[in-house]
């Protein structure tokens, strides 16, 4: 709830999420993984155009938004193409999500103009309007002042990649966000490409975080592929943004476990060894089912009824998106304008 | 009625849409204390405080991408570019953005924005403060764009496109800030984006125009009756969406057409103007579609004797009705 001390209630997980939270999260954080590989296959049988996998990231996208779930009254989300944890933890099933990649009758973002998941759900509070890179940033900040110049008690968050930290609109959102204080979480996902340049063809600097402090603004980085080090941080960020101290930058770093999309070829700038090494150490998934397991929190029996259920989940979503149809284009035209000229 | 300028108006039409709805607010390069630099906010800041009178940074893309975003969750914004020529690095969040948002979102998203800016030559502006770049935002489906050339048409169409639910991109010539004065009427009136206007009834030739050309072309009109020839003036007022009604029931009328803009002439609103009028009213032409506009060179230089050669005038005007009655 808005306001809510962080009560680190949990002395086992450093959280104030309970054991049932922790299993919930994981739930599902294991059906993310399921579905994103489900849908990488999907392209390669022909039946998804494109794909920017998630897989690396589920971490850095449930932590933080467990987070505002537990400390946030409805918060809204800015997130970028590769957060598919956003749209499914925010209760979009993955028969809609499938229909999306799919470019399905039904699609429930965009009507299926866009690439999958752009476009909205104002439901679960989420817009992701464009692929231009960065260009949600500032919309996230807008949502804050909004929210300012309201007096509402909402945090806004917004989501984007290590590439997109060099677009100008990074800098200037940030700039405009710290100068108002306004309400509102930059989180990074730093994956150490964009696309194929690596982190140091892109900056001079080891953390993305260090530029926060030029715009005034508190920073943190976090190990990404933590989903509880991601929770802790965010919901901090929540905590000073709802008592009016103003917006913090996030850095998860984390791995790209696949090329940039579907229709890349990471065999042509990343050596297999260090993505081999990368998938054994820094695996979200792995990780937390590992501590869950460590620390009692979860037997083996249930999380292998976790997985069977995230299985019978994707199998079925992906049945019900196979079978819809294609838009037909009856209201192609609708849409362009909200208020129609006579 | 009284009678005010256009810089007035517009101050006018922002103070009532800013007094009546708490959801409005303005943010641009020194708006605040300063009242903007041509003074359309004068008075503003005291009047409606820091959290909706905004002196934001020099950062135009994100002056675009903040009101966006603010009104993507249903403010009001209206977005000040200082100079039309400082509205480049905005242009990807306006035409990239605000104008795919209800689209791209299948109806869920609206932007209520207004993107505001002074443009226009004829100031001693130089090749960065004499733009008009109208053209490259009418050409983009999705945004509205205005250019209004008189107060009580300035002051009504700003209020419409404040309460609009599309992203309004709304261009005042700077010249006609304090040069062009008319009379306003002191109760609220609006008046509707999409419709051009006759400014003066003729039976010979259609002038088509907007802007500061309104003036030259409603002065040429009036210069030319004396002389027998009996000029239309149809003022478009709204770029995009064009009254296309409008233009062809004029030419319709008169059989003759020139199109008049400051902006330069290939590929730009002349020439979309002149397609119409090929397309829907070419048997009724008695002589080719003529286009006084800017020449083709990247922007209006800066010295008296050179912005001369760019800028429009009654005299290119007169010429070309001439040449066009002629026939």
């Amino acid at each position: 709830m808005a306001n809510k001390r962080i009560a680190k209630s949990n002395k086992l997980n450093g959280s104030d999420l309970t054991n049932e939270d922790l299993l919930d999260a994981y739930s599902t954080m294991v059906l993310l993984q399921a579905l994103d590989k489900r849908i990488w296959i999907m392209n390669r049988q022909g039946k998804a155009a494109i794909v920017a996998s998630s897989q690396g990231h589920e971490a850095a996208q449930l932590g933080s938004f467990w987070a505002l779930k537990h400390h946030s009254v409805n918060p809204w989300f800015f997130p970028y193409y590769r957060d598919l944890g956003i749209y499914l933890a925010a209760g979009i099933n993955p028969a809609e999500l499938m229909i999306g990649y799919m470019a399905k009758k039904g699609e429930p973002l965009s009507g299926a103009r866009q690439f999958p998941l752009h476009g909205a759900d104002l439901s679960k509070r989420i817009i992701n309007q464009s692929n231009v890179v960065a260009t949600q940033v500032p919309h996230a900040v807008g949502s804050a002042l909004a929210s300012k110049i309201r007096g509402e008690q909402i945090v806004s968050i917004t989501y984007f990649g290590d590439g997109a930290s060099s677009e100008g609109d990074v800098h200037e959102a940030m700039n405009f966000a710290s100068i108002h204080k306004l309400p509102v979480i930059f989180l990074c996902e730093n994956n150490k490409y964009a696309i194929s340049v690596p982190q140091k063809l892109q900056m001079a600097v080891d953390d993305i975080s260090l530029r926060a402090s030029g715009y005034g603004m508190p920073s943190d980085v976090v190990d990404g592929t933590d989903f509880l080090q991601v929770y802790n941080a965010t919901v901090e960020a929540a905590q000073r943004a709802l008592d009016g101290d103003g917006p913090t930058l996030i850095e998860a770093k984390l791995e790209r476990f696949l090329p940039h999309t579907s229709d890349d070829d990471d065999t042509r700038y990343r050596e297999p060894e260090e993505l081999q090494l990368a998938k054994q150490s820094s695996d979200p998934v792995a990780k937390f089912k590992e501590f869950l397991i460590l620390n009692k929190i979860m037997t083996k029996e249930q999380s292998a009824q976790i997985d069977e259920r995230a299985k019978a989940e994707v199998n079925n979503a992906t049945n019900i998106a196979e079978s819809a149809g294609q838009p037909d284009g009856d209201d192609f035209y609708e849409h362009v304008y909200a208020t129609k000229v006579e | 009625m009284p009678e005010i300028n256009v810089i007035e108006a517009v101050r006018q039409a922002m103070y009532e849409e800013m007094t009546r709805d708490p959801e409005v607010f303005l943010i641009g390069e020194d708006v605040g204390k300063r009242g903007g630099v041509f003074l359309a906010s004068e008075g503003f800041l005291e009047t409606f405080g820091p959290d909706r009178v905004i002196d934001a940074p020099l950062a135009e893309d994100s002056i675009a991408g903040v009101s966006i975003g603010a009104a993507m969750r249903g403010m009001r914004p209206i977005a000040e570019m200082q100079f039309a020529d400082f509205v480049w690095p905005a242009v990807n969040q306006i035409i990239g953005e605000a104008a795919r948002v209800h689209y791209g979102t299948n109806g869920q998203v609206n932007v209520p924005l207004v993107i505001r800016s002074p443009y226009g030559g004829g100031v001693r502006g130089g090749l960065y403060h004499s733009q008009s770049p109208e053209a490259y935002f009418a050409h983009t489906p999705g945004l509205k764009v205005i250019c209004p050339a008189t107060p009580y048409d300035a002051k009504g169409l700003l209020k419409s496109a404040i309460r609009d639910n599309d992203p309004v991109v709304f261009f005042e010539h700077k010249r006609t800030y304090r040069a062009v004065k008319g009379e306003v009427p002191e109760e609220e009136y609006f008046l509707p984006i999409g419709k051009g206007e006759i400014k003066k009834n003729g039976a010979h030739l259609s002038i088509i125009t907007y802007g500061l050309m309104l003036h030259y072309c409603l002065e040429v009109a009036e210069i030319l009756l004396s002389e027998g020839i009996d000029i239309e003036v149809l003022d478009l007022r709204t770029l995009r969406p064009l009254d296309q009604e409008l233009i062809v029931s004029s030419v319709k009328k008169t059989g003759r057409a020139i199109i008049v803009h400051e902006d330069t002439k290939a590929l730009g609103v002349g020439a979309e103007v002149s397609a119409i009028i090929a397309e829907q009213a070419f048997d009724f032409l008695d002589a080719p579609v003529l286009r006084i506009a800017g020449p083709e060179v990247p922007a209006m230089p800066f010295a008296t004797s050179l912005e001369d050669i760019f800028m429009p005038n009654t005299e290119r005007i007169i010429q070309a009705v001439t040449q066009t009655m002629a026939y």
